[in-house]
């Protein structure tokens, strides 16, 4: 593997993260675990993640009873050799409030990564849910695992 | 496709299906040339076997466990004995082996084969893997034949392949194979010529041996050798050898003869003879538009031609990867015993004897000059058995190679290093050490007024038993110091010795684990024919002598340069005594070993660069697993204790990790302290994984760059069955 330091590993993470649309959201509520695939964009410095859920959702509804979230991101395809080819990147943090100045800034960004979500995001309906990041867990090479702790 | 082609479904398949070899021998025999009688099992059946098997994703994981540039030689053997015992244990699917079972049957039953590679790309003039790839002479049955047509595709990762496909630049992944099925011709006399010598291109070169080929090929028969000049193919110089023996088809493969005298007197080659060579392997090269590098053999008066390919133009030994001399370093069975002999009855008595002589001058009694003098010839005598270390000890050492995989070929155990039980246990000299070592912790232990003296003043009285023992020790194996000291100077006394056996007695003694290898031993031998046997049994003896001379040589080695450190020893404190200043001391300042103002800035390059790292190192990064190879059973939990110069380890103590780029030999007196080993460098074989095994600790090889990532004091859990290495950070 290649020499690792905080700032290979910051932007390796950063770049797996913005090749990928999608990630898989881990919330729980009473002890009930649940995952769920939403879109979402991260803040250039990699300490906010954000995406948009319908107020209606269970997962919404998690994070409403336990603000502790997780993100998987992945670019594994679906292929034998993705163990030991593919790269994960797990996030974890705490939902956090946002001002509304500071919402209108993540919701240009989150568009700018997912332009066709922009009458999902116009819906009244629709939340924006920023996590704040803790730290990153990068796993590589099927069992290589490095951490980066955000700072504060 | 068919799965079993003759010359005309050769000629028709193509190269790109059959292989260079294959396609060769195809047109050899469309040419007129006498050839065996052939068939080449095609690429498209080595593929499909490895896509319905599923071995292909297998070799995938094992290749990409870690980056290949980052591989010591010793993993590539370890990746490439790991995939080789797939194939070794992944019968054919049984439509396909039925399908082929029944056609060899039909071809080539009655008679014995060699079943040899084929590989598109093998044999061209720019990526020649001559004896990369295996072949197998002598080879009967259909079952037996299948079953040497799996090692043939194994061979496509041979640890040298593997490496020269690396510097050839072709894909590993994608690679394929043939297999070239011929009969064996027994051969009266067999060689190579080459129409253009690759040493002095005005020539061409004729080599020959009686009986077959493979002695030449691997290196145990010295050949005839003529030079003809290229213009005219008249002979130029003939050299000839010691003939003693050749190699001929036996039980279960090929053997060593000795030669008659009258066969021992005369060349390999009548005159006659050379010419039908020369005439033929000029006709190849006007066939094939360019120089050849022909096979050849006589039988009963008639000449075969086995093989013909491109000369070489440029192959990875051109290149200055280290990994390619060791992984030449492959020695046959009758190569090995040979090397044996040389080293247990001669080499290994003069290192001892050399260590001996050395020890008997009072260093304190000689003037400085002589002092100077006795340094430069410890000097001499170190640098010498360094030399004989590369040439001989590191060669030998293949002697575990070579059982494991006549074990694995014989036993075909699912794990691929289960030989390596019956190897340990065999009495290495660093065992003998730690046990010995225990043996004193075991007097301090039980002597509460001698452990307080020790503590105290670091020494025993003289005359207590204790002392008389140490002495004894310290007779055998020095004390300790060289290897815990800066590496330029020991310190000499007792210190660093009571220091470690003070550690030992803090904790039960550990010994190493006793194994019974009855039974793997039985099943072993039980898998050989009676008449091989002896061979069997001479071979596991091979094995475990170079598994044990492996770690010994080292501990032999260290014994001569501790003399060298002592005389340094004795220099510095010459030049730091008051005395220092007389003129006859003066040549005691151009060893370099003794240069004061090279060993200052030595010692502070040392501390600012384990410095440096503390400082620069970012607690918002950590690594949180690590993975390398697993190398010794179990899992340990404990404190990083990360060895980056020798005097990290004086500071050892019990139930530490220990982390390290590689445990030297005369450095595993501190393993019976620890809870588990991790080393930087690759291999199940390397030093510090030997030891743990015999200690019975998890154990983890070739975890890269752990020393860029774990500082002493972290806590790691090993993993030595996943071959995982995890560092404690807070909680999620």
């Amino acid at each position: 593997m290649e020499s690792m330091d905080a700032l290979t590993l910051f932007n390796t993470i950063r770049d797996l993260i913005d090749s990928q649309r999608l990630a898989v959201l881990c919330t729980q509520k009473d002890g009930h675990p649940y995952a769920s695939l939403v879109a979402v964009a991260a803040t250039p410095e990699l300490d906010r993640i954000i995406f948009l859920t319908p107020v209606t959702t269970r997962k919404y509804d998690n994070l409403l009873a336990c603000p502790n979230a997780a993100f998987l991101v992945n670019n594994s395809e679906n292929r034998s050799e993705d163990i030991y080819q593919a790269a994960a990147v797990t996030a974890t943090g705490t939902v956090t409030d946002v001002t509304d100045s500071e919402k209108l800034v993540l919701k240009t960004l989150y568009l700018k990564r997912h332009p066709h979500l922009a009458s999902f995001a116009a819906a009244p309906t629709t939340a924006l849910v920023c996590v704040k990041i803790s730290r990153y867990f990068l796993v590589n090479r099927f069992q290589n695992v490095f951490e980066l702790k955000v700072k504060p | 496709m068919t799965p079993l082609l003759d010359i005309q479904g050769i000629l028709a398949a193509g190269r790109q299906k059959t292989g260079t070899k294959a396609f060769h021998m195809a047109r050899l025999q469309e040419n007129g040339f006498a050839v065996p009688r052939t068939w080449c099992i095609p690429t498209p059946v080595y593929e499909a076997y490895l896509a319905d098997t599923g071995i292909q994703d297998r070799i995938g994981i094992e290749l990409n466990r870690k980056a290949f540039d980052r591989m010591r030689w010793e993993e590539i053997w370890d990746v490439s004995l790991r995939i080789r015992n797939f194939f070794l244990n992944t019968p054919l699917p049984g439509p396909l082996e039925d399908r082929l079972t029944r056609v060899l049957a039909a071809a080539c039953n009655d008679f014995p084969v060699a079943v040899r590679s084929s590989a598109p790309g093998e044999d061209e003039k720019a990526s020649s893997f001559a004896g990369l790839h295996a072949s197998f002479l002598n080879v009967t049955s259909s079952a037996s034949i299948l079953t040497h047509v799996r090692l043939v595709w194994a061979s496509l990762f041979s640890d040298a392949a593997l490496l020269y496909r690396k510097e050839l630049g072709l894909s590993v992944e994608r690679s394929t194979m043939a297999v070239l099925i011929q009969e064996l011709i027994p051969s009266d006399c067999s060689g190579v010529f080459f129409s253009r010598n690759p040493a002095d291109s005005s020539q061409m070169l004729i080599e020959a041996v009686w009986g077959l080929n493979q002695g030449l090929v691997d290196g145990d028969v010295d050949p005839d050798r003529w030079h003809l000049d290229r213009g005219n193919g008249r002979i130029l110089v003939h050299h000839a050898p010691a003939r003693s023996y050749c190699i001929q088809a036996g039980t279960g493969g090929v053997e060593r003869v000795s030669l008659p005298l009258e066969m021992a007197d005369k060349p390999s080659l009548e005159t006659v003879m050379i010419d039908q060579v020369r005439e033929a392997g000029c006709r190849l090269e006007s066939i094939f538009g360019q120089p050849q590098d022909v096979e050849w053999t006589f039988w009963q008066g008639r000449f075969y031609v086995l093989q013909s390919r491109a000369i070489t133009t440029s192959t990875a030994a051109d290149t200055d990867d280290k990994r390619t001399w060791y992984l030449s370093l492959h020695r046959s069975y009758d190569n090995l015993r040979d090397l044996y002999d040389k080293i247990e009855h001669r080499l290994i008595p003069e290192m001892i004897q050399a260590a001996k002589d050395l020890g008997r001058i009072n260093l304190s009694d000689l003037t400085p000059s002589d002092l100077c003098a006795e340094i430069d010839h410890r000097q001499a005598v170190y640098d010498h058995w360094v030399k004989v270390y590369w040439a001989d000890f590191i060669p030998f050492a293949h002697g575990i190679r070579l059982f494991g995989q006549i074990y694995n070929d014989a036993v075909q155990p699912s794990d691929p290093y289960e030989f390596m039980t019956l190897l340990e246990n065999t009495g290495l000299k660093s065992v003998r050490r730690n046990t010995l070592l225990e043996e004193l912790a075991e007097c301090i232990r039980t002597d509460p007024g001698l452990a307080r003296t020790l503590k105290d003043h670091g020494t025993a009285p003289p005359d207590h038993l204790f002392s008389r023992r140490l002495d004894d020790f310290i007779d055998e194996f020095g004390d300790l110091s060289c290897t815990t000291g800066t590496g330029n100077e020991c310190q000499y006394g007792d210190t660093a010795i009571i220091r470690i056996l003070l550690a030992y007695a803090r904790r039960p003694a550990k010994l190493p684990v006793p194994s019974d290898p009855g039974a793997l031993e039985d099943a072993y031998l039980r898998s050989f024919a009676p008449d091989r046997q002896a061979y069997a049994k001479d071979l596991l003896h091979l094995g475990r002598e170079s598994f044990r001379l492996r770690d010994d040589d080292n501990i032999h080695l260290g014994r001569i340069e501790a003399r060298l450190h002592e005389a340094i020893q004795e220099g510095q404190a010459r030049l730091s005594g008051p005395e220092s200043e007389q003129e006859d001391l003066l040549c005691l300042t151009k060893i370099p070993a003794l240069d004061a103002g090279a060993m200052a800035a030595s010692g502070t390059a040392q501390n600012t660069e384990a410095g440096d790292q503390d400082a620069v190192y970012d607690r918002w990064f950590q690594a949180r697993q690590i993975v390398g190879h697993p190398a010794g059973q179990g899992i340990a939990r404990g404190t990083a204790r990360v060895i980056r110069d020798p005097r990290d380890l004086t500071g050892f103590t019990e139930g530490e990790v220990l982390i390290c780029q590689g445990v030297d030999p005369n450095m595993t007196f501190v393993i019976p302290l620890a809870a588990a080993v991790v080393e930087e460098r690759g291999g199940m074989l390397i030093h510090g994984a030997i030891i743990a095994r015999e200690y019975g600790l998890p154990c983890v090889t070739g975890a890269d760059r752990i020393l860029e990532y774990i500082r002493t004091g972290d806590r790691v859990t090993v993993d030595g069955y996943l071959g995982i290495v995890t560092c404690e950070t807070d909680p999620v």
